[in-house]
């Protein structure tokens, strides 16, 4: 049936046919963007060590186009939160994200990032990223070796093939989603919360 | 050089008289010297110890287990300048606190080293109230430079005001956090025992989610009455108010001549270059998210036009606390833990700790646990010269071409690692009188092919390409220069120290393991500046490859197959009671563990002397009158790694 459509509606010139793959549009942007992913250079433990690594020449990030790691927010569609998040550094983690312009990522490298790891019980520790941004992919590993990371953009890879242009958040009318930056107050305070704490607060 | 002699003058930034490291010895500075072989001091401290006992009569009494208290904590430091200049104990190691609730005080125990003859550090104690008002004392920071971050690392942790400390603020937590995280009776808000296994989880082996464990949800808890919607935050207290620095107090600064004109205002002299360009001052931040910061770390410059003026350190960010945890935890459980500290070189950090272990508990390692030590250490050694060069070319501007060269080198070595240990990075193999795993003899092979054939070509290529680099050469001789005695003031260690004229190396001066019995040389150099810097970890790591090297050839000959645990293997570890301060060589200098134990499981304190953290005291006198640019690798030739500075 498509053939026929195809045959009836737009003329092909000899020379080109069997020269022409058609695919959906949702497939071209998909194929564009998957492998030419930018992280945001960003390293913040001993995570990063290992995101280096995997940069570096033996692991080589490049074959999967995403070699370009960029020290700018405003240039990057992938971050690796590659290390423990800590109520001090969280503000600026937030900040940063916000700042990535959409479609973003984000990965969690490491048990750090995924849960607060080995220092979940610290005072300064937050219990994984994802308690303030959404994240695509958590590896496990402490740190993950290179090869659980690249696992990781695969992984991705993966995710982003499922979307399609039509349904994608960030194409959707009114569509702003920045996260309200933590502030560090007697403790780390969560501004989506703010009501719940003073409630809770009156009441301790 | 005679023990307790004051570090030698260096001579001013010899800007032609850098010579390359490889080939003949360079006639301006003798590549390497050896410290004094047997440090003259006695092995332990008591002689200076009565010595003040005797001077101070009546405000010296004997501490228990190590060190003298002053029981006048307001002639502190009438004691610290003799100790400094009567006994030429002339750097400050350490400073912490320990907090006794029983006794109602917090200690403050100080430790105090010769260099570069080194000897054992003589420790002194001073104890104040653990009130909040009455729980001050002075500061030492004018007898000792370096003491300044370590006394603010004390007072953000435990509440303890040092009255004279230029910049009282907190430093790796925030201004506006409640409560002094590290005293015995604060908890964090998932606490869940005193001290591990947890009763909760242990025997019955159950666990839940701290999360659901706590009433906020998460891992934070607010004073009563707290009102987000009104608080308002200044995190960094008066950071940029304090910044007083500015082009009459920089020495040398570009347009020299400054004068005040009518209004206050700084008026260059009639120059008609300056005329027509004016500067302005400006505040950038540098960091916490930044590629040249090595990490977290964030660096609030002060400029006028290019030049620094002032600089301020903003640490903290990736403040995870060890040393909560560490306490908390049994003495073996701690041991992972300290790869994480310098994860670049985690093989030196556990050395340190265990040593500190060891010598409570009495053990004695057996020679193979000593040389299988020895190998991982050096071999550690040269993985992060290896790693802090390549990024110091990165500062200077050969962006990751070089440091993708000496990355691959590094794979070698962290591969064997990995098939000796288990893990690339956090090895976890050391034990109290052992180590985890012995070599086979493929790996022995390995270890041969590196240390013989791949590392010495390795290090080869680096000094041929590099060492002569006109560029390299511009962006680092007589940058950053601060001098030998600047250097020991600040408490400054490691290749950094050595680039400074201090033949100062703990593996000498206060020498562990086997090191004493292997030929190798302590590199020296002298022009105090980044290029001194780099020569010196160059050298460093043929220094390591000549150590490596011996203990490949005699370790079949001296040592048993499989003898690497000295007395039994346990899992719980009971440390008779007392304190000690284990320190090593690490490639960043001088890492120390200050431990208290009360004979229990846990250790009652352990507190991490990190070479990183104290190292970035000097930042700010060999950055101020360099230009922006100089910062970064000022910055660089520091290697410092956050995991350290921040712990
Ligand atoms: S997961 Fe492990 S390696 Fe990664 S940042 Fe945390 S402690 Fe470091």
């Amino acid at each position: 049936m498509a053939e026929e459509q195809f045959q009836n509606d737009i003329p092909v010139p000899d020379d080109l046919k069997n020269n022409i793959f058609i695919t959906s549009l949702d497939k071209l942007y998909n194929w564009g963007r998957k492998r030419s992913m930018w992280p945001m250079l960003f390293g913040l433990a001993c995570c990063a060590i290992e995101m280096i690594a995997t940069a570096a020449s033996r692991h080589d990030l490049a074959r999967f186009g995403w070699e370009l790691m960029r020290a700018s927010p405003r240039q990057a569609d992938l971050m690796i939160v590659s290390g423990t998040v800590t109520k001090k550094m969280i503000p600026q983690i937030v900040r940063l994200y916000n700042q990535m312009p959409e479609p973003r990522y984000c990965v969690a490298m490491g048990a750090c990032a995924t849960s607060g790891g080995p220092f979940k019980e610290g005072y300064n520790v937050v219990s994984g990223v994802d308690k303030y941004i959404p994240v695509d992919v958590y590896i496990p590993g402490c740190p993950p070796r290179p090869e659980a990371l690249m696992h990781s953009f695969i992984k991705l890879q993966e995710k982003i093939e499922k979307q399609s242009i039509r349904t994608v958040r960030w194409y959707q009318k009114g569509d702003e989603v920045s996260i309200p930056v933590p502030m560090l107050g007697p403790d780390l305070v969560d501004m989506r919360k703010a009501n719940e704490i003073k409630a809770q607060a009156a009441t301790v | 050089m005679a023990a307790g002699a004051p570090a030698p003058a260096a001579p001013k930034p010899a800007v032609a008289a850098a010579s390359p490291v490889s080939g003949a010895k360079p006639p301006a500075a003798p590549a390497a010297v050896a410290a004094p072989a047997k440090p003259a001091v006695a092995a332990n401290t008591d002689a200076e110890m009565a010595d003040i006992t005797a001077k101070f009569e009546g405000l010296i009494s004997k501490a228990p287990y190590e060190g003298v208290f002053i029981n006048d904590p307001a002639r502190l430091v009438e004691v610290a300048t003799y100790v400094r200049d009567g006994l030429h104990f002339s750097m400050l190691s350490s400073i912490t606190a320990v907090d006794y609730p029983k006794d109602g005080v917090i200690e403050v125990v100080y430790h105090a080293t010769r260099v570069p003859s080194g000897g054992k550090p003589l420790c002194f104690k001073v104890r104040v109230p653990r009130e909040d008002g009455k729980c001050s004392m002075p500061s030492l920071c004018g007898v000792y430079p370096g003491a300044e971050f370590q006394e603010r690392e004390a007072y953000d942790l435990y509440g303890v005001r040092f009255e004279g400390n230029p910049d009282l603020r907190r430093i790796l937590m925030w201004e506006g956090f409640a409560g002094w995280p590290m005293r015995k009776d604060w908890k964090e808000a998932y606490f869940e025992g005193e001290t591990k296994p947890f009763e909760t989880r242990w025997p019955a082996g159950k666990h839940e989610l701290a999360e659901e464990r706590v009433p906020w949800q998460d891992n934070v808890t607010f004073p009563k009455d707290f009102d987000p919607f009104s608080y308002t935050s200044k995190p960094d207290g008066n950071i940029y108010e304090s910044m007083t620095g500015n082009r009459n107090s920089v020495q040398g600064f570009p347009d020299a001549p400054v004068v005040v004109d009518a209004n206050g205002m700084n008026q260059p002299q009639a120059d008609e270059f300056m005329d027509e360009l004016k500067t302005d001052e400006i505040i950038v931040n540098m960091g916490p998210q930044h590629p040249s910061t090595h990490g977290v770390l964030r660096m609030v410059v002060k400029l006028d036009g290019e030049t620094i003026t002032d600089l301020k350190l903003a640490l903290g960010y990736l403040h995870r606390n060890h040393e909560k945890i560490g306490e908390r935890n049994t003495w073996l459980h701690n041991i992972p833990y300290t790869d994480r500290l310098d994860y670049i070189c985690g093989l030196a950090n556990e050395w340190g700790y265990v040593l500190g272990v060891e010598r409570m508990m009495g053990i004695t390692p057996t020679p193979r646990v000593e040389y299988l030590r020895i190998l991982m250490a050096e071999l550690t050694r040269i993985e992060s010269h290896f790693w802090s060069i390549g990024f110091l070319l990165n500062d200077v501007g050969a962006f990751f071409t070089p440091a993708l060269y000496f990355i691959t080198e590094r794979d070698f070595i962290i591969d064997l690692f990995e098939s000796v240990a288990g893990s690339r990075l956090m090895c976890n193999y050391m034990r109290f009188g052992g180590v985890s795993r012995d070599f086979t003899e493929q790996q022995l092979q390995r270890a041969h092919e590196l240390a013989f054939e791949r590392l010495p070509r390795a290090i080869d290529e680096l000094d041929h390409f590099l060492t002569e680099n006109d560029i390299l050469k511009a962006r680092c001789i007589g940058v950053g220069y601060l001098p030998a005695d600047r250097s020991v003031a600040y408490s400054l260690t490691g290749p950094c120290l050595r680039a400074a004229g201090v033949g100062y190396d703990v593996r000498k001066a206060d020498p562990y393991g086997y090191y004493e019995r292997f030929d190798w040389d302590v590199p020296v150099r002298y022009n105090a500046d980044v290029y001194d810097r780099y020569l010196v970890r160059v050298q460093e790591m043929r220094e390591s490859l000549k150590i490596v090297q011996q203990v490949l050839q005699r370790m079949s000959k001296d040592t048993k197959v499989g003898d690497i645990q000295a007395g039994k293997k346990a899992y719980n570890h009971r440390v008779p009671a007392g304190q000690t301060y284990a320190r090593v060589e690490t490639p960043k200098g001088e890492l120390g563990f200050y431990l208290v134990s009360d004979g229990g499981q846990n250790p009652y304190r352990y507190h991490i002397r990190s070479s990183s953290f104290i190292n970035l005291n000097s930042l700010k006198e060999m950055t101020v009158g360099y230009k922006v640019a100089d910062s970064v690798v000022i910055l660089g030739s520091l290697d410092i790694v956050l995991g350290e500075v921040d712990r």
